[in-house]
Parts: C-alpha cells; sequence; structure tokens
C-alpha cells in the first residue's frame, strides 16, 4: 500500500510505530502473531523501517554491510558500483546513500518493508531501478508499504493507495 | 620530624598576598575586589568549618557518624554530576545516574584501599576514611559529569544512526555502544593527563602537602602513587556508571531509543 498526505500529518510516525520506533497504543499483528509476543529486535528484522534519511555509524560505507559480497550482488541493480564501499559515507551523494541503505535493509529478507519517501532525492533513472528492484521482491511475496508524495509511483508500483490527514487514514478509489 | 604548625598570625600574613590581588584589581578596574575579598573570606570561614566538623568527628569517631557523613558528601556530589550536562532526563534520571556513578565509585574505591593498603584499626576510622573519601568523590564528579554531558549531548546527534540500527533488528545496547565508549573516554581521559603529567608537569597536592607536613618525600611518594591508582578506578567506575545507568533511562521494554526521555 501507498500512503500520501500532507506534511506533518503522521506518515513516517505511523511508519515508525508500525516497526515499534515510536510509542503507541494498539495491537499489530503479522500472519496472525502478536508483536508483543516477540522481542522488538526480532519484530524490526521481519518489518523493516527505512527513514526518509537513514542513518549511518561507520566511517566506510562499506562497514555497514556484514557481508560484503552480498551487498555487491544488489548494487548493479540499482546502479551502484562496488567501488563506493570503499569511500567514507559522507562522500556519498544522498542518491547514493539511499540506495545503499535500501540494500542494507533488504539483505536482512523482511517480510514488511516500510519506506518513507524512498526516491523523494533520486532521479527519474534511479527512480525506476528503485521501482524494479521492489516490484521484483512484491512478485516473491514481499509487503511494501510506502509514504510517497509521488502519486504516480502507487499506480507503478500496483499499490492500494491510502491518504492520511487529521489522524484517519482512508482509502482513495481511482 | 614534626610538622612546622601555622599561627593565625601567619595566616594573617599570608592574607597580604590576596590584598595583592585587591589593589590590581583596583589599579586595573576589573571590579574583581570586592569578589576576591568575599572569596577568600568564604575559603576561610568554609575550611574553618570543616577543620572543626573534622575534629569533632574524628574524636568521637563512631561509624554511623563517618557514614552520615560521607553519605552527605556523596549526596552533593550526585546533584553537581546531575546539574552539569544542558541535557537534562525525565523522572530525575540525571540525579540517579550521578548519584548512583559517584556512590559506586566511591565506595569500592575508598572500601578498597582501606582494607588493603592502608588498613587503619579500626578499618573504618574517620581520619582515614572521610579524607578518602573526599579525594574520591571529588575525582568521581569529574569524571561521571564529563561522561553524562558527552553521552546526554551525543545521543541527539547520534539518533538517526542509531535508530537505522534498530530498524535492522540490532539490539539497544549493541546499537548504544559507540555512544558510551565515547563517554567513558571522555571521562577517563583527564585522570590519564594527570597521571602522565605527575611530578613533572605539577607536584600533586597531597604529596606536597604531606613533605610539607613533614614526610620524606619517599613516604610521600608512595601515597601519592596508590591515590592516582585508587583515583584510576574511582575515575573509570564514575565514567563507565553514569554511562551506562544514563542509557539505561533513554530506553524502554521494546528497546527504543526515547529521545523524548531527554529535555
Amino acid at each position: 500500500m501507498a500512503i500520501t498526505g500532507p506534511s506533518g500529518a503522521g506518515k513516517s510516525v505511523l511508519l515508525r510505530m508500525v516497526a515499534d520506533l515510536d510509542p503507541h497504543q494498539g495491537a499489530v499483528r503479522l500472519n496472525g502473531i502478536d508483536r508483543a509476543s516477540q522481542p522488538a529486535p526480532i519484530w524490526r528484522r521481519r518489518v523493516a523501517y527505512l527513514a526518509a534519511e537513514p542513518g549511518w555509524w561507520h566511517e566506510q560505507a562499506g562497514a555497514h554491510f556484514p557481508r560484503r559480497d552480498e551487498a555487491e550482488t544488489l548494487m548493479p541493480a540499482l546502479a551502484l558500483s562496488p567501488a563506493l564501499l570503499d569511500q567514507p559515507v559522507h562522500r556519498l551523494s544522498t542518491g547514493e546513500r539511499m540506495r545503499l541503505a535500501l540494500i542494507r535493509t533488504l539483505l536482512n529478507q523482511p517480510a514488511v518493508l516500510l519506506l518513507d519517501e524512498p526516491t523523494g532525492a533520486l532521479d527519474p533513472h534511479s527512480t525506476t531501478l528503485v521501482e524494479s528492484v521492489l516490484a521484483e521482491r512484491l512478485r516473491q511475496g514481499l509487503i511494501l508499504i510506502l509514504v510517497t508524495h509521488d502519486t504516480d509511483q502507487a499506480g507503478r508500483l500496483g499499490a492500494e493507495r491510502w491518504h492520511l490527514e487529521s489522524g484517519r487514514l482512508t482509502p482513495i478509489t481511482t | 620530624m614534626n610538622p612546622i604548625l601555622l599561627t593565625p598570625l601567619d595566616l594573617l600574613i599570608a592574607a597580604s598576598l590576596v590584598l595583592i590581588d585587591a589593589i590590581v584589581s583596583i589599579q586595573l578596574g576589573l571590579r574583581l575586589h570586592r569578589q576576591l575579598i568575599v572569596a577568600a573570606i568564604r575559603c576561610t570561614v568554609q575550611l574553618l568549618l570543616v577543620g572543626y566538623l573534622l575534629r569533632f568527628v574524628f574524636r568521637i569517631d563512631t561509624p554511623l557518624l563517618t557514614l552520615g557523613l560521607i553519605l552527605l558528601m556523596v549526596a552533593i556530589a550526585g546533584r553537581e554530576v546531575a546539574a552539569r550536562p544542558e541535557k537534562k532526563l525525565a523522572r530525575y534520571g540525571n540525579q540517579i545516574a550521578g548519584l548512583s556513578a559517584v556512590a559506586l565509585a566511591t565506595f569500592v574505591t575508598a572500601t578498597f584501599a582501606l582494607a588493603t593498603a592502608l588498613r587503619p584499626h579500626p578499618w573504618f576510622s574517620a581520619r582515614y576514611a572521610i579524607p578518602l573519601a573526599g579525594i574520591m568523590l571529588g575525582n568521581a564528579l569529574n569524571a561521571a559529569s564529563l561522561s553524562l554531558d558527552a553521552l546526554l549531548s551525543g545521543v541527539l546527534r547520534e539518533r538517526a544512526a542509531i535508530e537505522a540500527q534498530l530498524a535492522l533488528g540490532v539490539r539497544f545496547r549493541d546499537a548504544t555502544k559507540p555512544l558510551i565508549r565515547t563517554a567513558v573516554r571522555r571521562g577517563i581521559l583527564p585522570v590519564i593527563n594527570v597521571m602522565s603529567a605527575a611530578g613533572i608537569v605539577t607536584l600533586p597536592g597531597i604529596m606536597t602537602g604531606q613533605i610539607l607536613a613533614g614526610l620524606s618525600p619517599i613516604e610521600a611518594v608512595k601515597y601519592q602513587i596508590l591515590l592516582m591508582f585508587l583515583l584510576a578506578g574511582a575515575n573509570g567506575i564514575a565514567a563507565v556508571g553514569s554511562a551506562y545507568f544514563a542509557m539505561a533511562r533513554l530506553t524502554d521494554a521494546r528497546e527504543r531509543l526515547r529521545v523524548d526521555f531527554l529535555s
């Protein structure tokens, strides 16, 4: 599903709540299993949230990947050169960082992916590449919840569209 | 060798040096002379009071009174640690982290010294326990407040990095380890500087005092070495303690990073 809505409507907070990163009320279940019955880190591996501006905690880009060879297999599909892994993170462009962060998250093989403006900083070509990687994962059974300002993106990914405003999530019928 | 005892007249003569500062202040228009005189009088009154209080406590020398006085000192030090950082943790988090850290550091190192190297009779003798606890506290306070400040100011800066790891399923304690490391390092560095410079750049106060009081330099140096090692221990415990205690107040049962607990 794809969620649109005005800035400050709480789209990111909604994703963060589903990933159990922010305190909130209510229950969340995946395949009938209650989130509260699982340790939070295990839930977050399965229901992975990727922030609009992902954080980095090592100087070198490659250090964020436990297995470099796995990262390298996914990089060409997103037009990234494996040499980028040897660069310090601050030398990478915003778009390169976003795509690397997406790879970092996909390598965990999440069942649900919560993406916050994944293509906001990308040029049209990179956006197409990201969308085709996501479409491939969707075919393999990934559940995607996407916050986006790009209304066409939902259609390209064949997603249900929802609108979040004033604390209400309403379906958009097209 | 007996110490040279000072008379009130000796101190009065020394006080003339403070007057030199006051005259400098008036001549240069620093407007500091009033503060300077007040500070000198405060220093005299406070130290005399402490002297009489210690004489009283040493004379009575009951474990309960000794412990009470040390606890009071610990409480004041804990409050100082809590007040130093710009950021404050909710629900008295700064106070709890500061107090636990300095209390742990002081009790562990002071008891250790009293039970191993010093061994006075009785081991809780006020004459040894109170000055020892005082030195440990002063240093633990410094280390704990530096470490706490580094942690609390770092947590907002590193928020994106920590949450990115949490979102990948990393445990809270692993995601925050670099920040803990930075905070502890900040707390421990000063004692390393002091130990490296000891005797070359500075003659430590305790040692100087003991030499002036008539102890042989070698004996005074041995005391100073013991104290340095104890201080290193106290600094380490205080820095690690305040960082971990504070970090524990920044999370919840679901291993979230609760920056909303920080104001």
